[in-house]
């Protein structure tokens, strides 16, 4: 390599300087304009719209959009829904299950891809076969997940009629047809889904990990709680803010789980705010509350994932 | 290199313009009529317009069913380039001709004299202000029991005429260890069969007045709280596993004998002759007790929409098509729904057809025809999806009592209007 750059020096006489100057400024500009398409692309339909999204919410627009501005209405519409328990406005579901189902699959898919991937880590046998069987869950989309599900959850057709069908009759698992219970399927099935993502995620969180540290750790005696505890998970740190990121934006836009395990619950008791924006927005022609809907959507990510993203950030420079 | 461009766009154009000059012999469709026997009806139409010299071309759209479609549609219109028709549900045709969108085809409708044969309760989907926007295909009603043949003789039943009998019938399946009755819980197969339970229940004013005037007395009326009573009791004869199935399953249920009956639309009628059931020996059709001489109908429209001069004679060309009586004949019995002009000869249609056939012209004459709020032909969207909540969660158990779901019905409507 260094030969190359010298002979390139000496070659380069003096009269072709101009030349390489236009060169290297096109070199120099080259990233930027590469990047302005999408760039452009970006700030028009992600952040754009953004605004269009929060233009719209007060309006007045039903089918098609109106550009009239109306006032808060579609919030305070919302705002009333908000406070709708008995019988639960489909707000209010979509909302408390947005915060069961956000909660648990962020929760369970950390937890459970952490376990599983010190489980792997132990330098076994096997591990690139069985690496790859918790992965592939991932690359099923959504629908192909919850229409599995739904045939395998389903009391008539998957699990509870084949150990039925095996003699325990005694069985009962009716979740996904019980309006109380039908949101903790749609967790288990995305915990099912993402999960082993998240596995992969540690685990080349944890090969990362200097070995000499563990080894002094050993020598020093803590015991192999201790060390998980004391040293691994900590410095897993940075792979925790990246799971936390990835499975809160998973959350967030669930959509299409929904629809394919559960067609929306009983009673609409499955649904998520996403569920709720299409609904308003594409069946019902509320447009603007639908808009609206979508607009706390986008607020309650950013309260989440801001202060977050802040915090952990922050300390990067030192 | 510059002249060779700018002589290049000159010639492109004026091509352009020359074709643009003649008549393009073309109609862009959008629809969702796209599994057997629904495509197959939807080639006979085809075949008419191809006779006449004019191309059919789908306009495709993903994922396939009407919601999808729909979203479609509303992009394409945007952007200034509709379909020279779309099938329509509802108030769509309605929505786009208020946003100034839909063509004006009242000098075909004039001349083919649609005013008459096209019953007037139909027409309020079709006509904006006075203008023909868009021609219906078919008239489906809801208001219909599915029976399986076979089961009903077995345990001895007949004809329910009134809701009690249905509710004796109920019980007699359910002692002969049947599934009394077939139902997918998902809202709008509920609100469907409250649409025949309404009617039942109320008769056709009360129908009228709750369900196309929203008239709030109505809604909030002793009536309408005998209705979701009903409901109730009808909602115990279903299975534990009725949640989330769809209606076709439902269907299915019936057809193999698993259960007695389903409270469904015509287009149940299909599913039976997919599976090569014929009316009256394998399955029974009956209206809904008590709801006789009455239709609850819902109908699919092709919306025309304002097309440019030199397409607007394939669109008169489809239009015509359309309501022509050997396409009304023969789309509909495949389809499993009636004519939409009560002057087609029924000789084609199956026993269940000719009474759909009869029922639809009495019910015409009689100002008995009334729009499903259900499918969303008795008030705007908005409105009817508000009655689905309160419909659904009644079923389901999160409005608890008939008392709440009354309140809960004007409530969600009232929000809505």
């Amino acid at each position: 390599m260094s030969t190359v750059a010298t002979s390139q020096i000496k070659l380069t006489p003096e009269h072709a300087r101009p030349r390489a100057s236009v060169r290297s400024r096109l070199q120099d500009a080259l990233p930027k304009i590469v990047l302005a398409p999408s760039f452009a692309i970006t700030i028009v339909f992600v952040y754009g719209f953004i605004l269009w999204t929060i233009y719209l919410s007060f309006t007045n627009s039903k089918t098609f959009p109106s550009y009239v501005i109306t006032g808060s209405r579609a919030y305070q519409r919302l705002w009333g829904w908000t406070f709708d328990t008995d019988p639960p406005s489909s707000w209010y579901t979509s909302i408390t299950n947005m915060g069961i189902f956000g909660f648990l699959y962020i929760f369970i898919c950390l937890a459970l891809g952490l376990f599983l991937a010190i489980l792997l880590d132990q330098k076994i046998r096997g591990e690139g076969v069985l690496r790859p069987i918790y992965l592939y869950p991932m690359a099923l989309s959504f629908i192909v997940t919850g229409v599995a599900w739904k045939w395998f959850l389903d009391p008539g057709l998957g699990l509870e009629q084949t150990l039925h069908q095996w003699g325990w009759t005694s069985f009962h698992f009716d979740w996904i047809k019980n309006k109380d219970f039908v949101i903790y399927t749609v967790v288990i099935a995305g915990v099912w889904q993402a999960s082993g993502f998240i596995m992969a995620m540690f685990l080349a969180g944890l090969r990362g990990i200097d070995g000499e540290i563990m080894k002094a750790a050993q020598i020093d005696g803590a015991t192999t709680f201790q060390l998980y505890r004391r040293i691994v998970i900590p410095l897993l740190r940075p792979i925790f803010l990246s799971a936390f990121i990835v499975l809160a934006h998973l959350a967030i836009k669930s959509y299409d789980l929904v629809v394919a395990l559960t067609s929306g619950g009983p009673g609409g008791s499955a649904w998520l705010p996403s569920n709720f924006m299409y609904e308003y927005t594409f069946k019902r022609n509320e447009m603007a509350v639908g808009s609206a809907s979508a607009v706390i959507m986008l607020m309650t990510i950013v309260a989440i994932i801001v202060p977050y993203l802040y915090s952990e950030l922050r300390e990067k420079p030192q | 290199m510059l002249r060779k461009l700018l002589i290049g766009t000159a010639l492109a154009s004026g091509l352009a313009f020359a074709a643009h000059a003649e008549d393009v012999k073309e109609v862009q469709m959008l629809h969702w009529w796209t599994s057997g026997g629904e495509a197959a009806a939807l080639n006979v139409l085809k075949q008419d317009l191809a006779k006449e010299g004019y191309a059919w071309k789908d306009v495709p759209v993903a994922g396939g069913g009407g919601d999808p479609a729909m979203v479609a549609l509303k992009a394409m219109v945007a952007a200034g380039n509709p379909p020279t028709a779309s099938q329509m549900l509802g108030y769509t045709a309605l929505d786009y001709a208020a946003a100034g969108k839909m063509g004006d085809i009242t000098a075909i409708a004039v001349k083919e004299g649609w005013d008459k044969v096209v019953p007037a309760a139909l027409q309020k989907f079709t006509v904006y202000e006075g203008k023909w926007v868009a021609v219906p295909v078919n008239v489906h009603s809801v208001n219909w029991l599915w029976i399986n043949k076979a089961v009903m003789d077995k345990i001895g039943g007949t004809e329910p005429k009134t809701f009690d009998d249905l509710i004796a019938l109920l019980d007699k399946a359910k002692a002969a260890g049947v599934i009394p009755l077939a139902l997918g819980g998902q809202n709008w197969q509920e609100a469907t069969m409250f649409d025949s339970v309404v009617l039942s229940t109320g008769g056709p004013e009360f129908y009228k007045k709750a369900f196309n005037d929203l008239d709030d007395a109505s809604l909030k009326s002793d009536t309408m709280k005998k209705s979701f009573d009903n409901l109730a009791k009808l909602v115990t004869y279903v299975d534990p596993n009725f949640s989330g199935r769809d209606w076709n399953l439902a269907t299915a249920m019936v057809i193999k004998g698993d259960a007695l009956v389903q409270v469904m639309g015509d287009w149940a009628k299909g599913e039976f002759h997919a599976a090569n059931k014929t009316p009256g020996t394998d399955f029974l059709c009956y209206r809904f007790p008590g709801t006789d001489g009455s239709v609850v109908y819902n109908s699919d429209v092709f919306g025309m929409f304002d097309v440019s001069d030199d397409r607007k004679a394939a669109q008169a060309a489809l239009a015509t098509a359309t309501l022509s009586k050997s396409f009304q004949s023969a789309f509909n019995v495949v389809k499993g729904s009636v004519p939409a002009r009560t002057d087609v000869p029924d000789t084609d249609f199956d026993a269940c057809g000719k009474k759909g056939i009869a029922d639809l012209k009495a019910a015409n004459e009689k100002g008995t025809l009334f729009g499903s709020l259900a499918q969303g032909y008795g008030a705007p969207p908005a409105i009817a999806n508000a009655y689905k909540d309160v419909v659904t969660k009644f079923v389901h158990g999160q409005i608890k009592t008939s008392d709440e779901a009354v309140t809960e019905l004007v409530k969600a409507i009232d929000d809505a209007r």
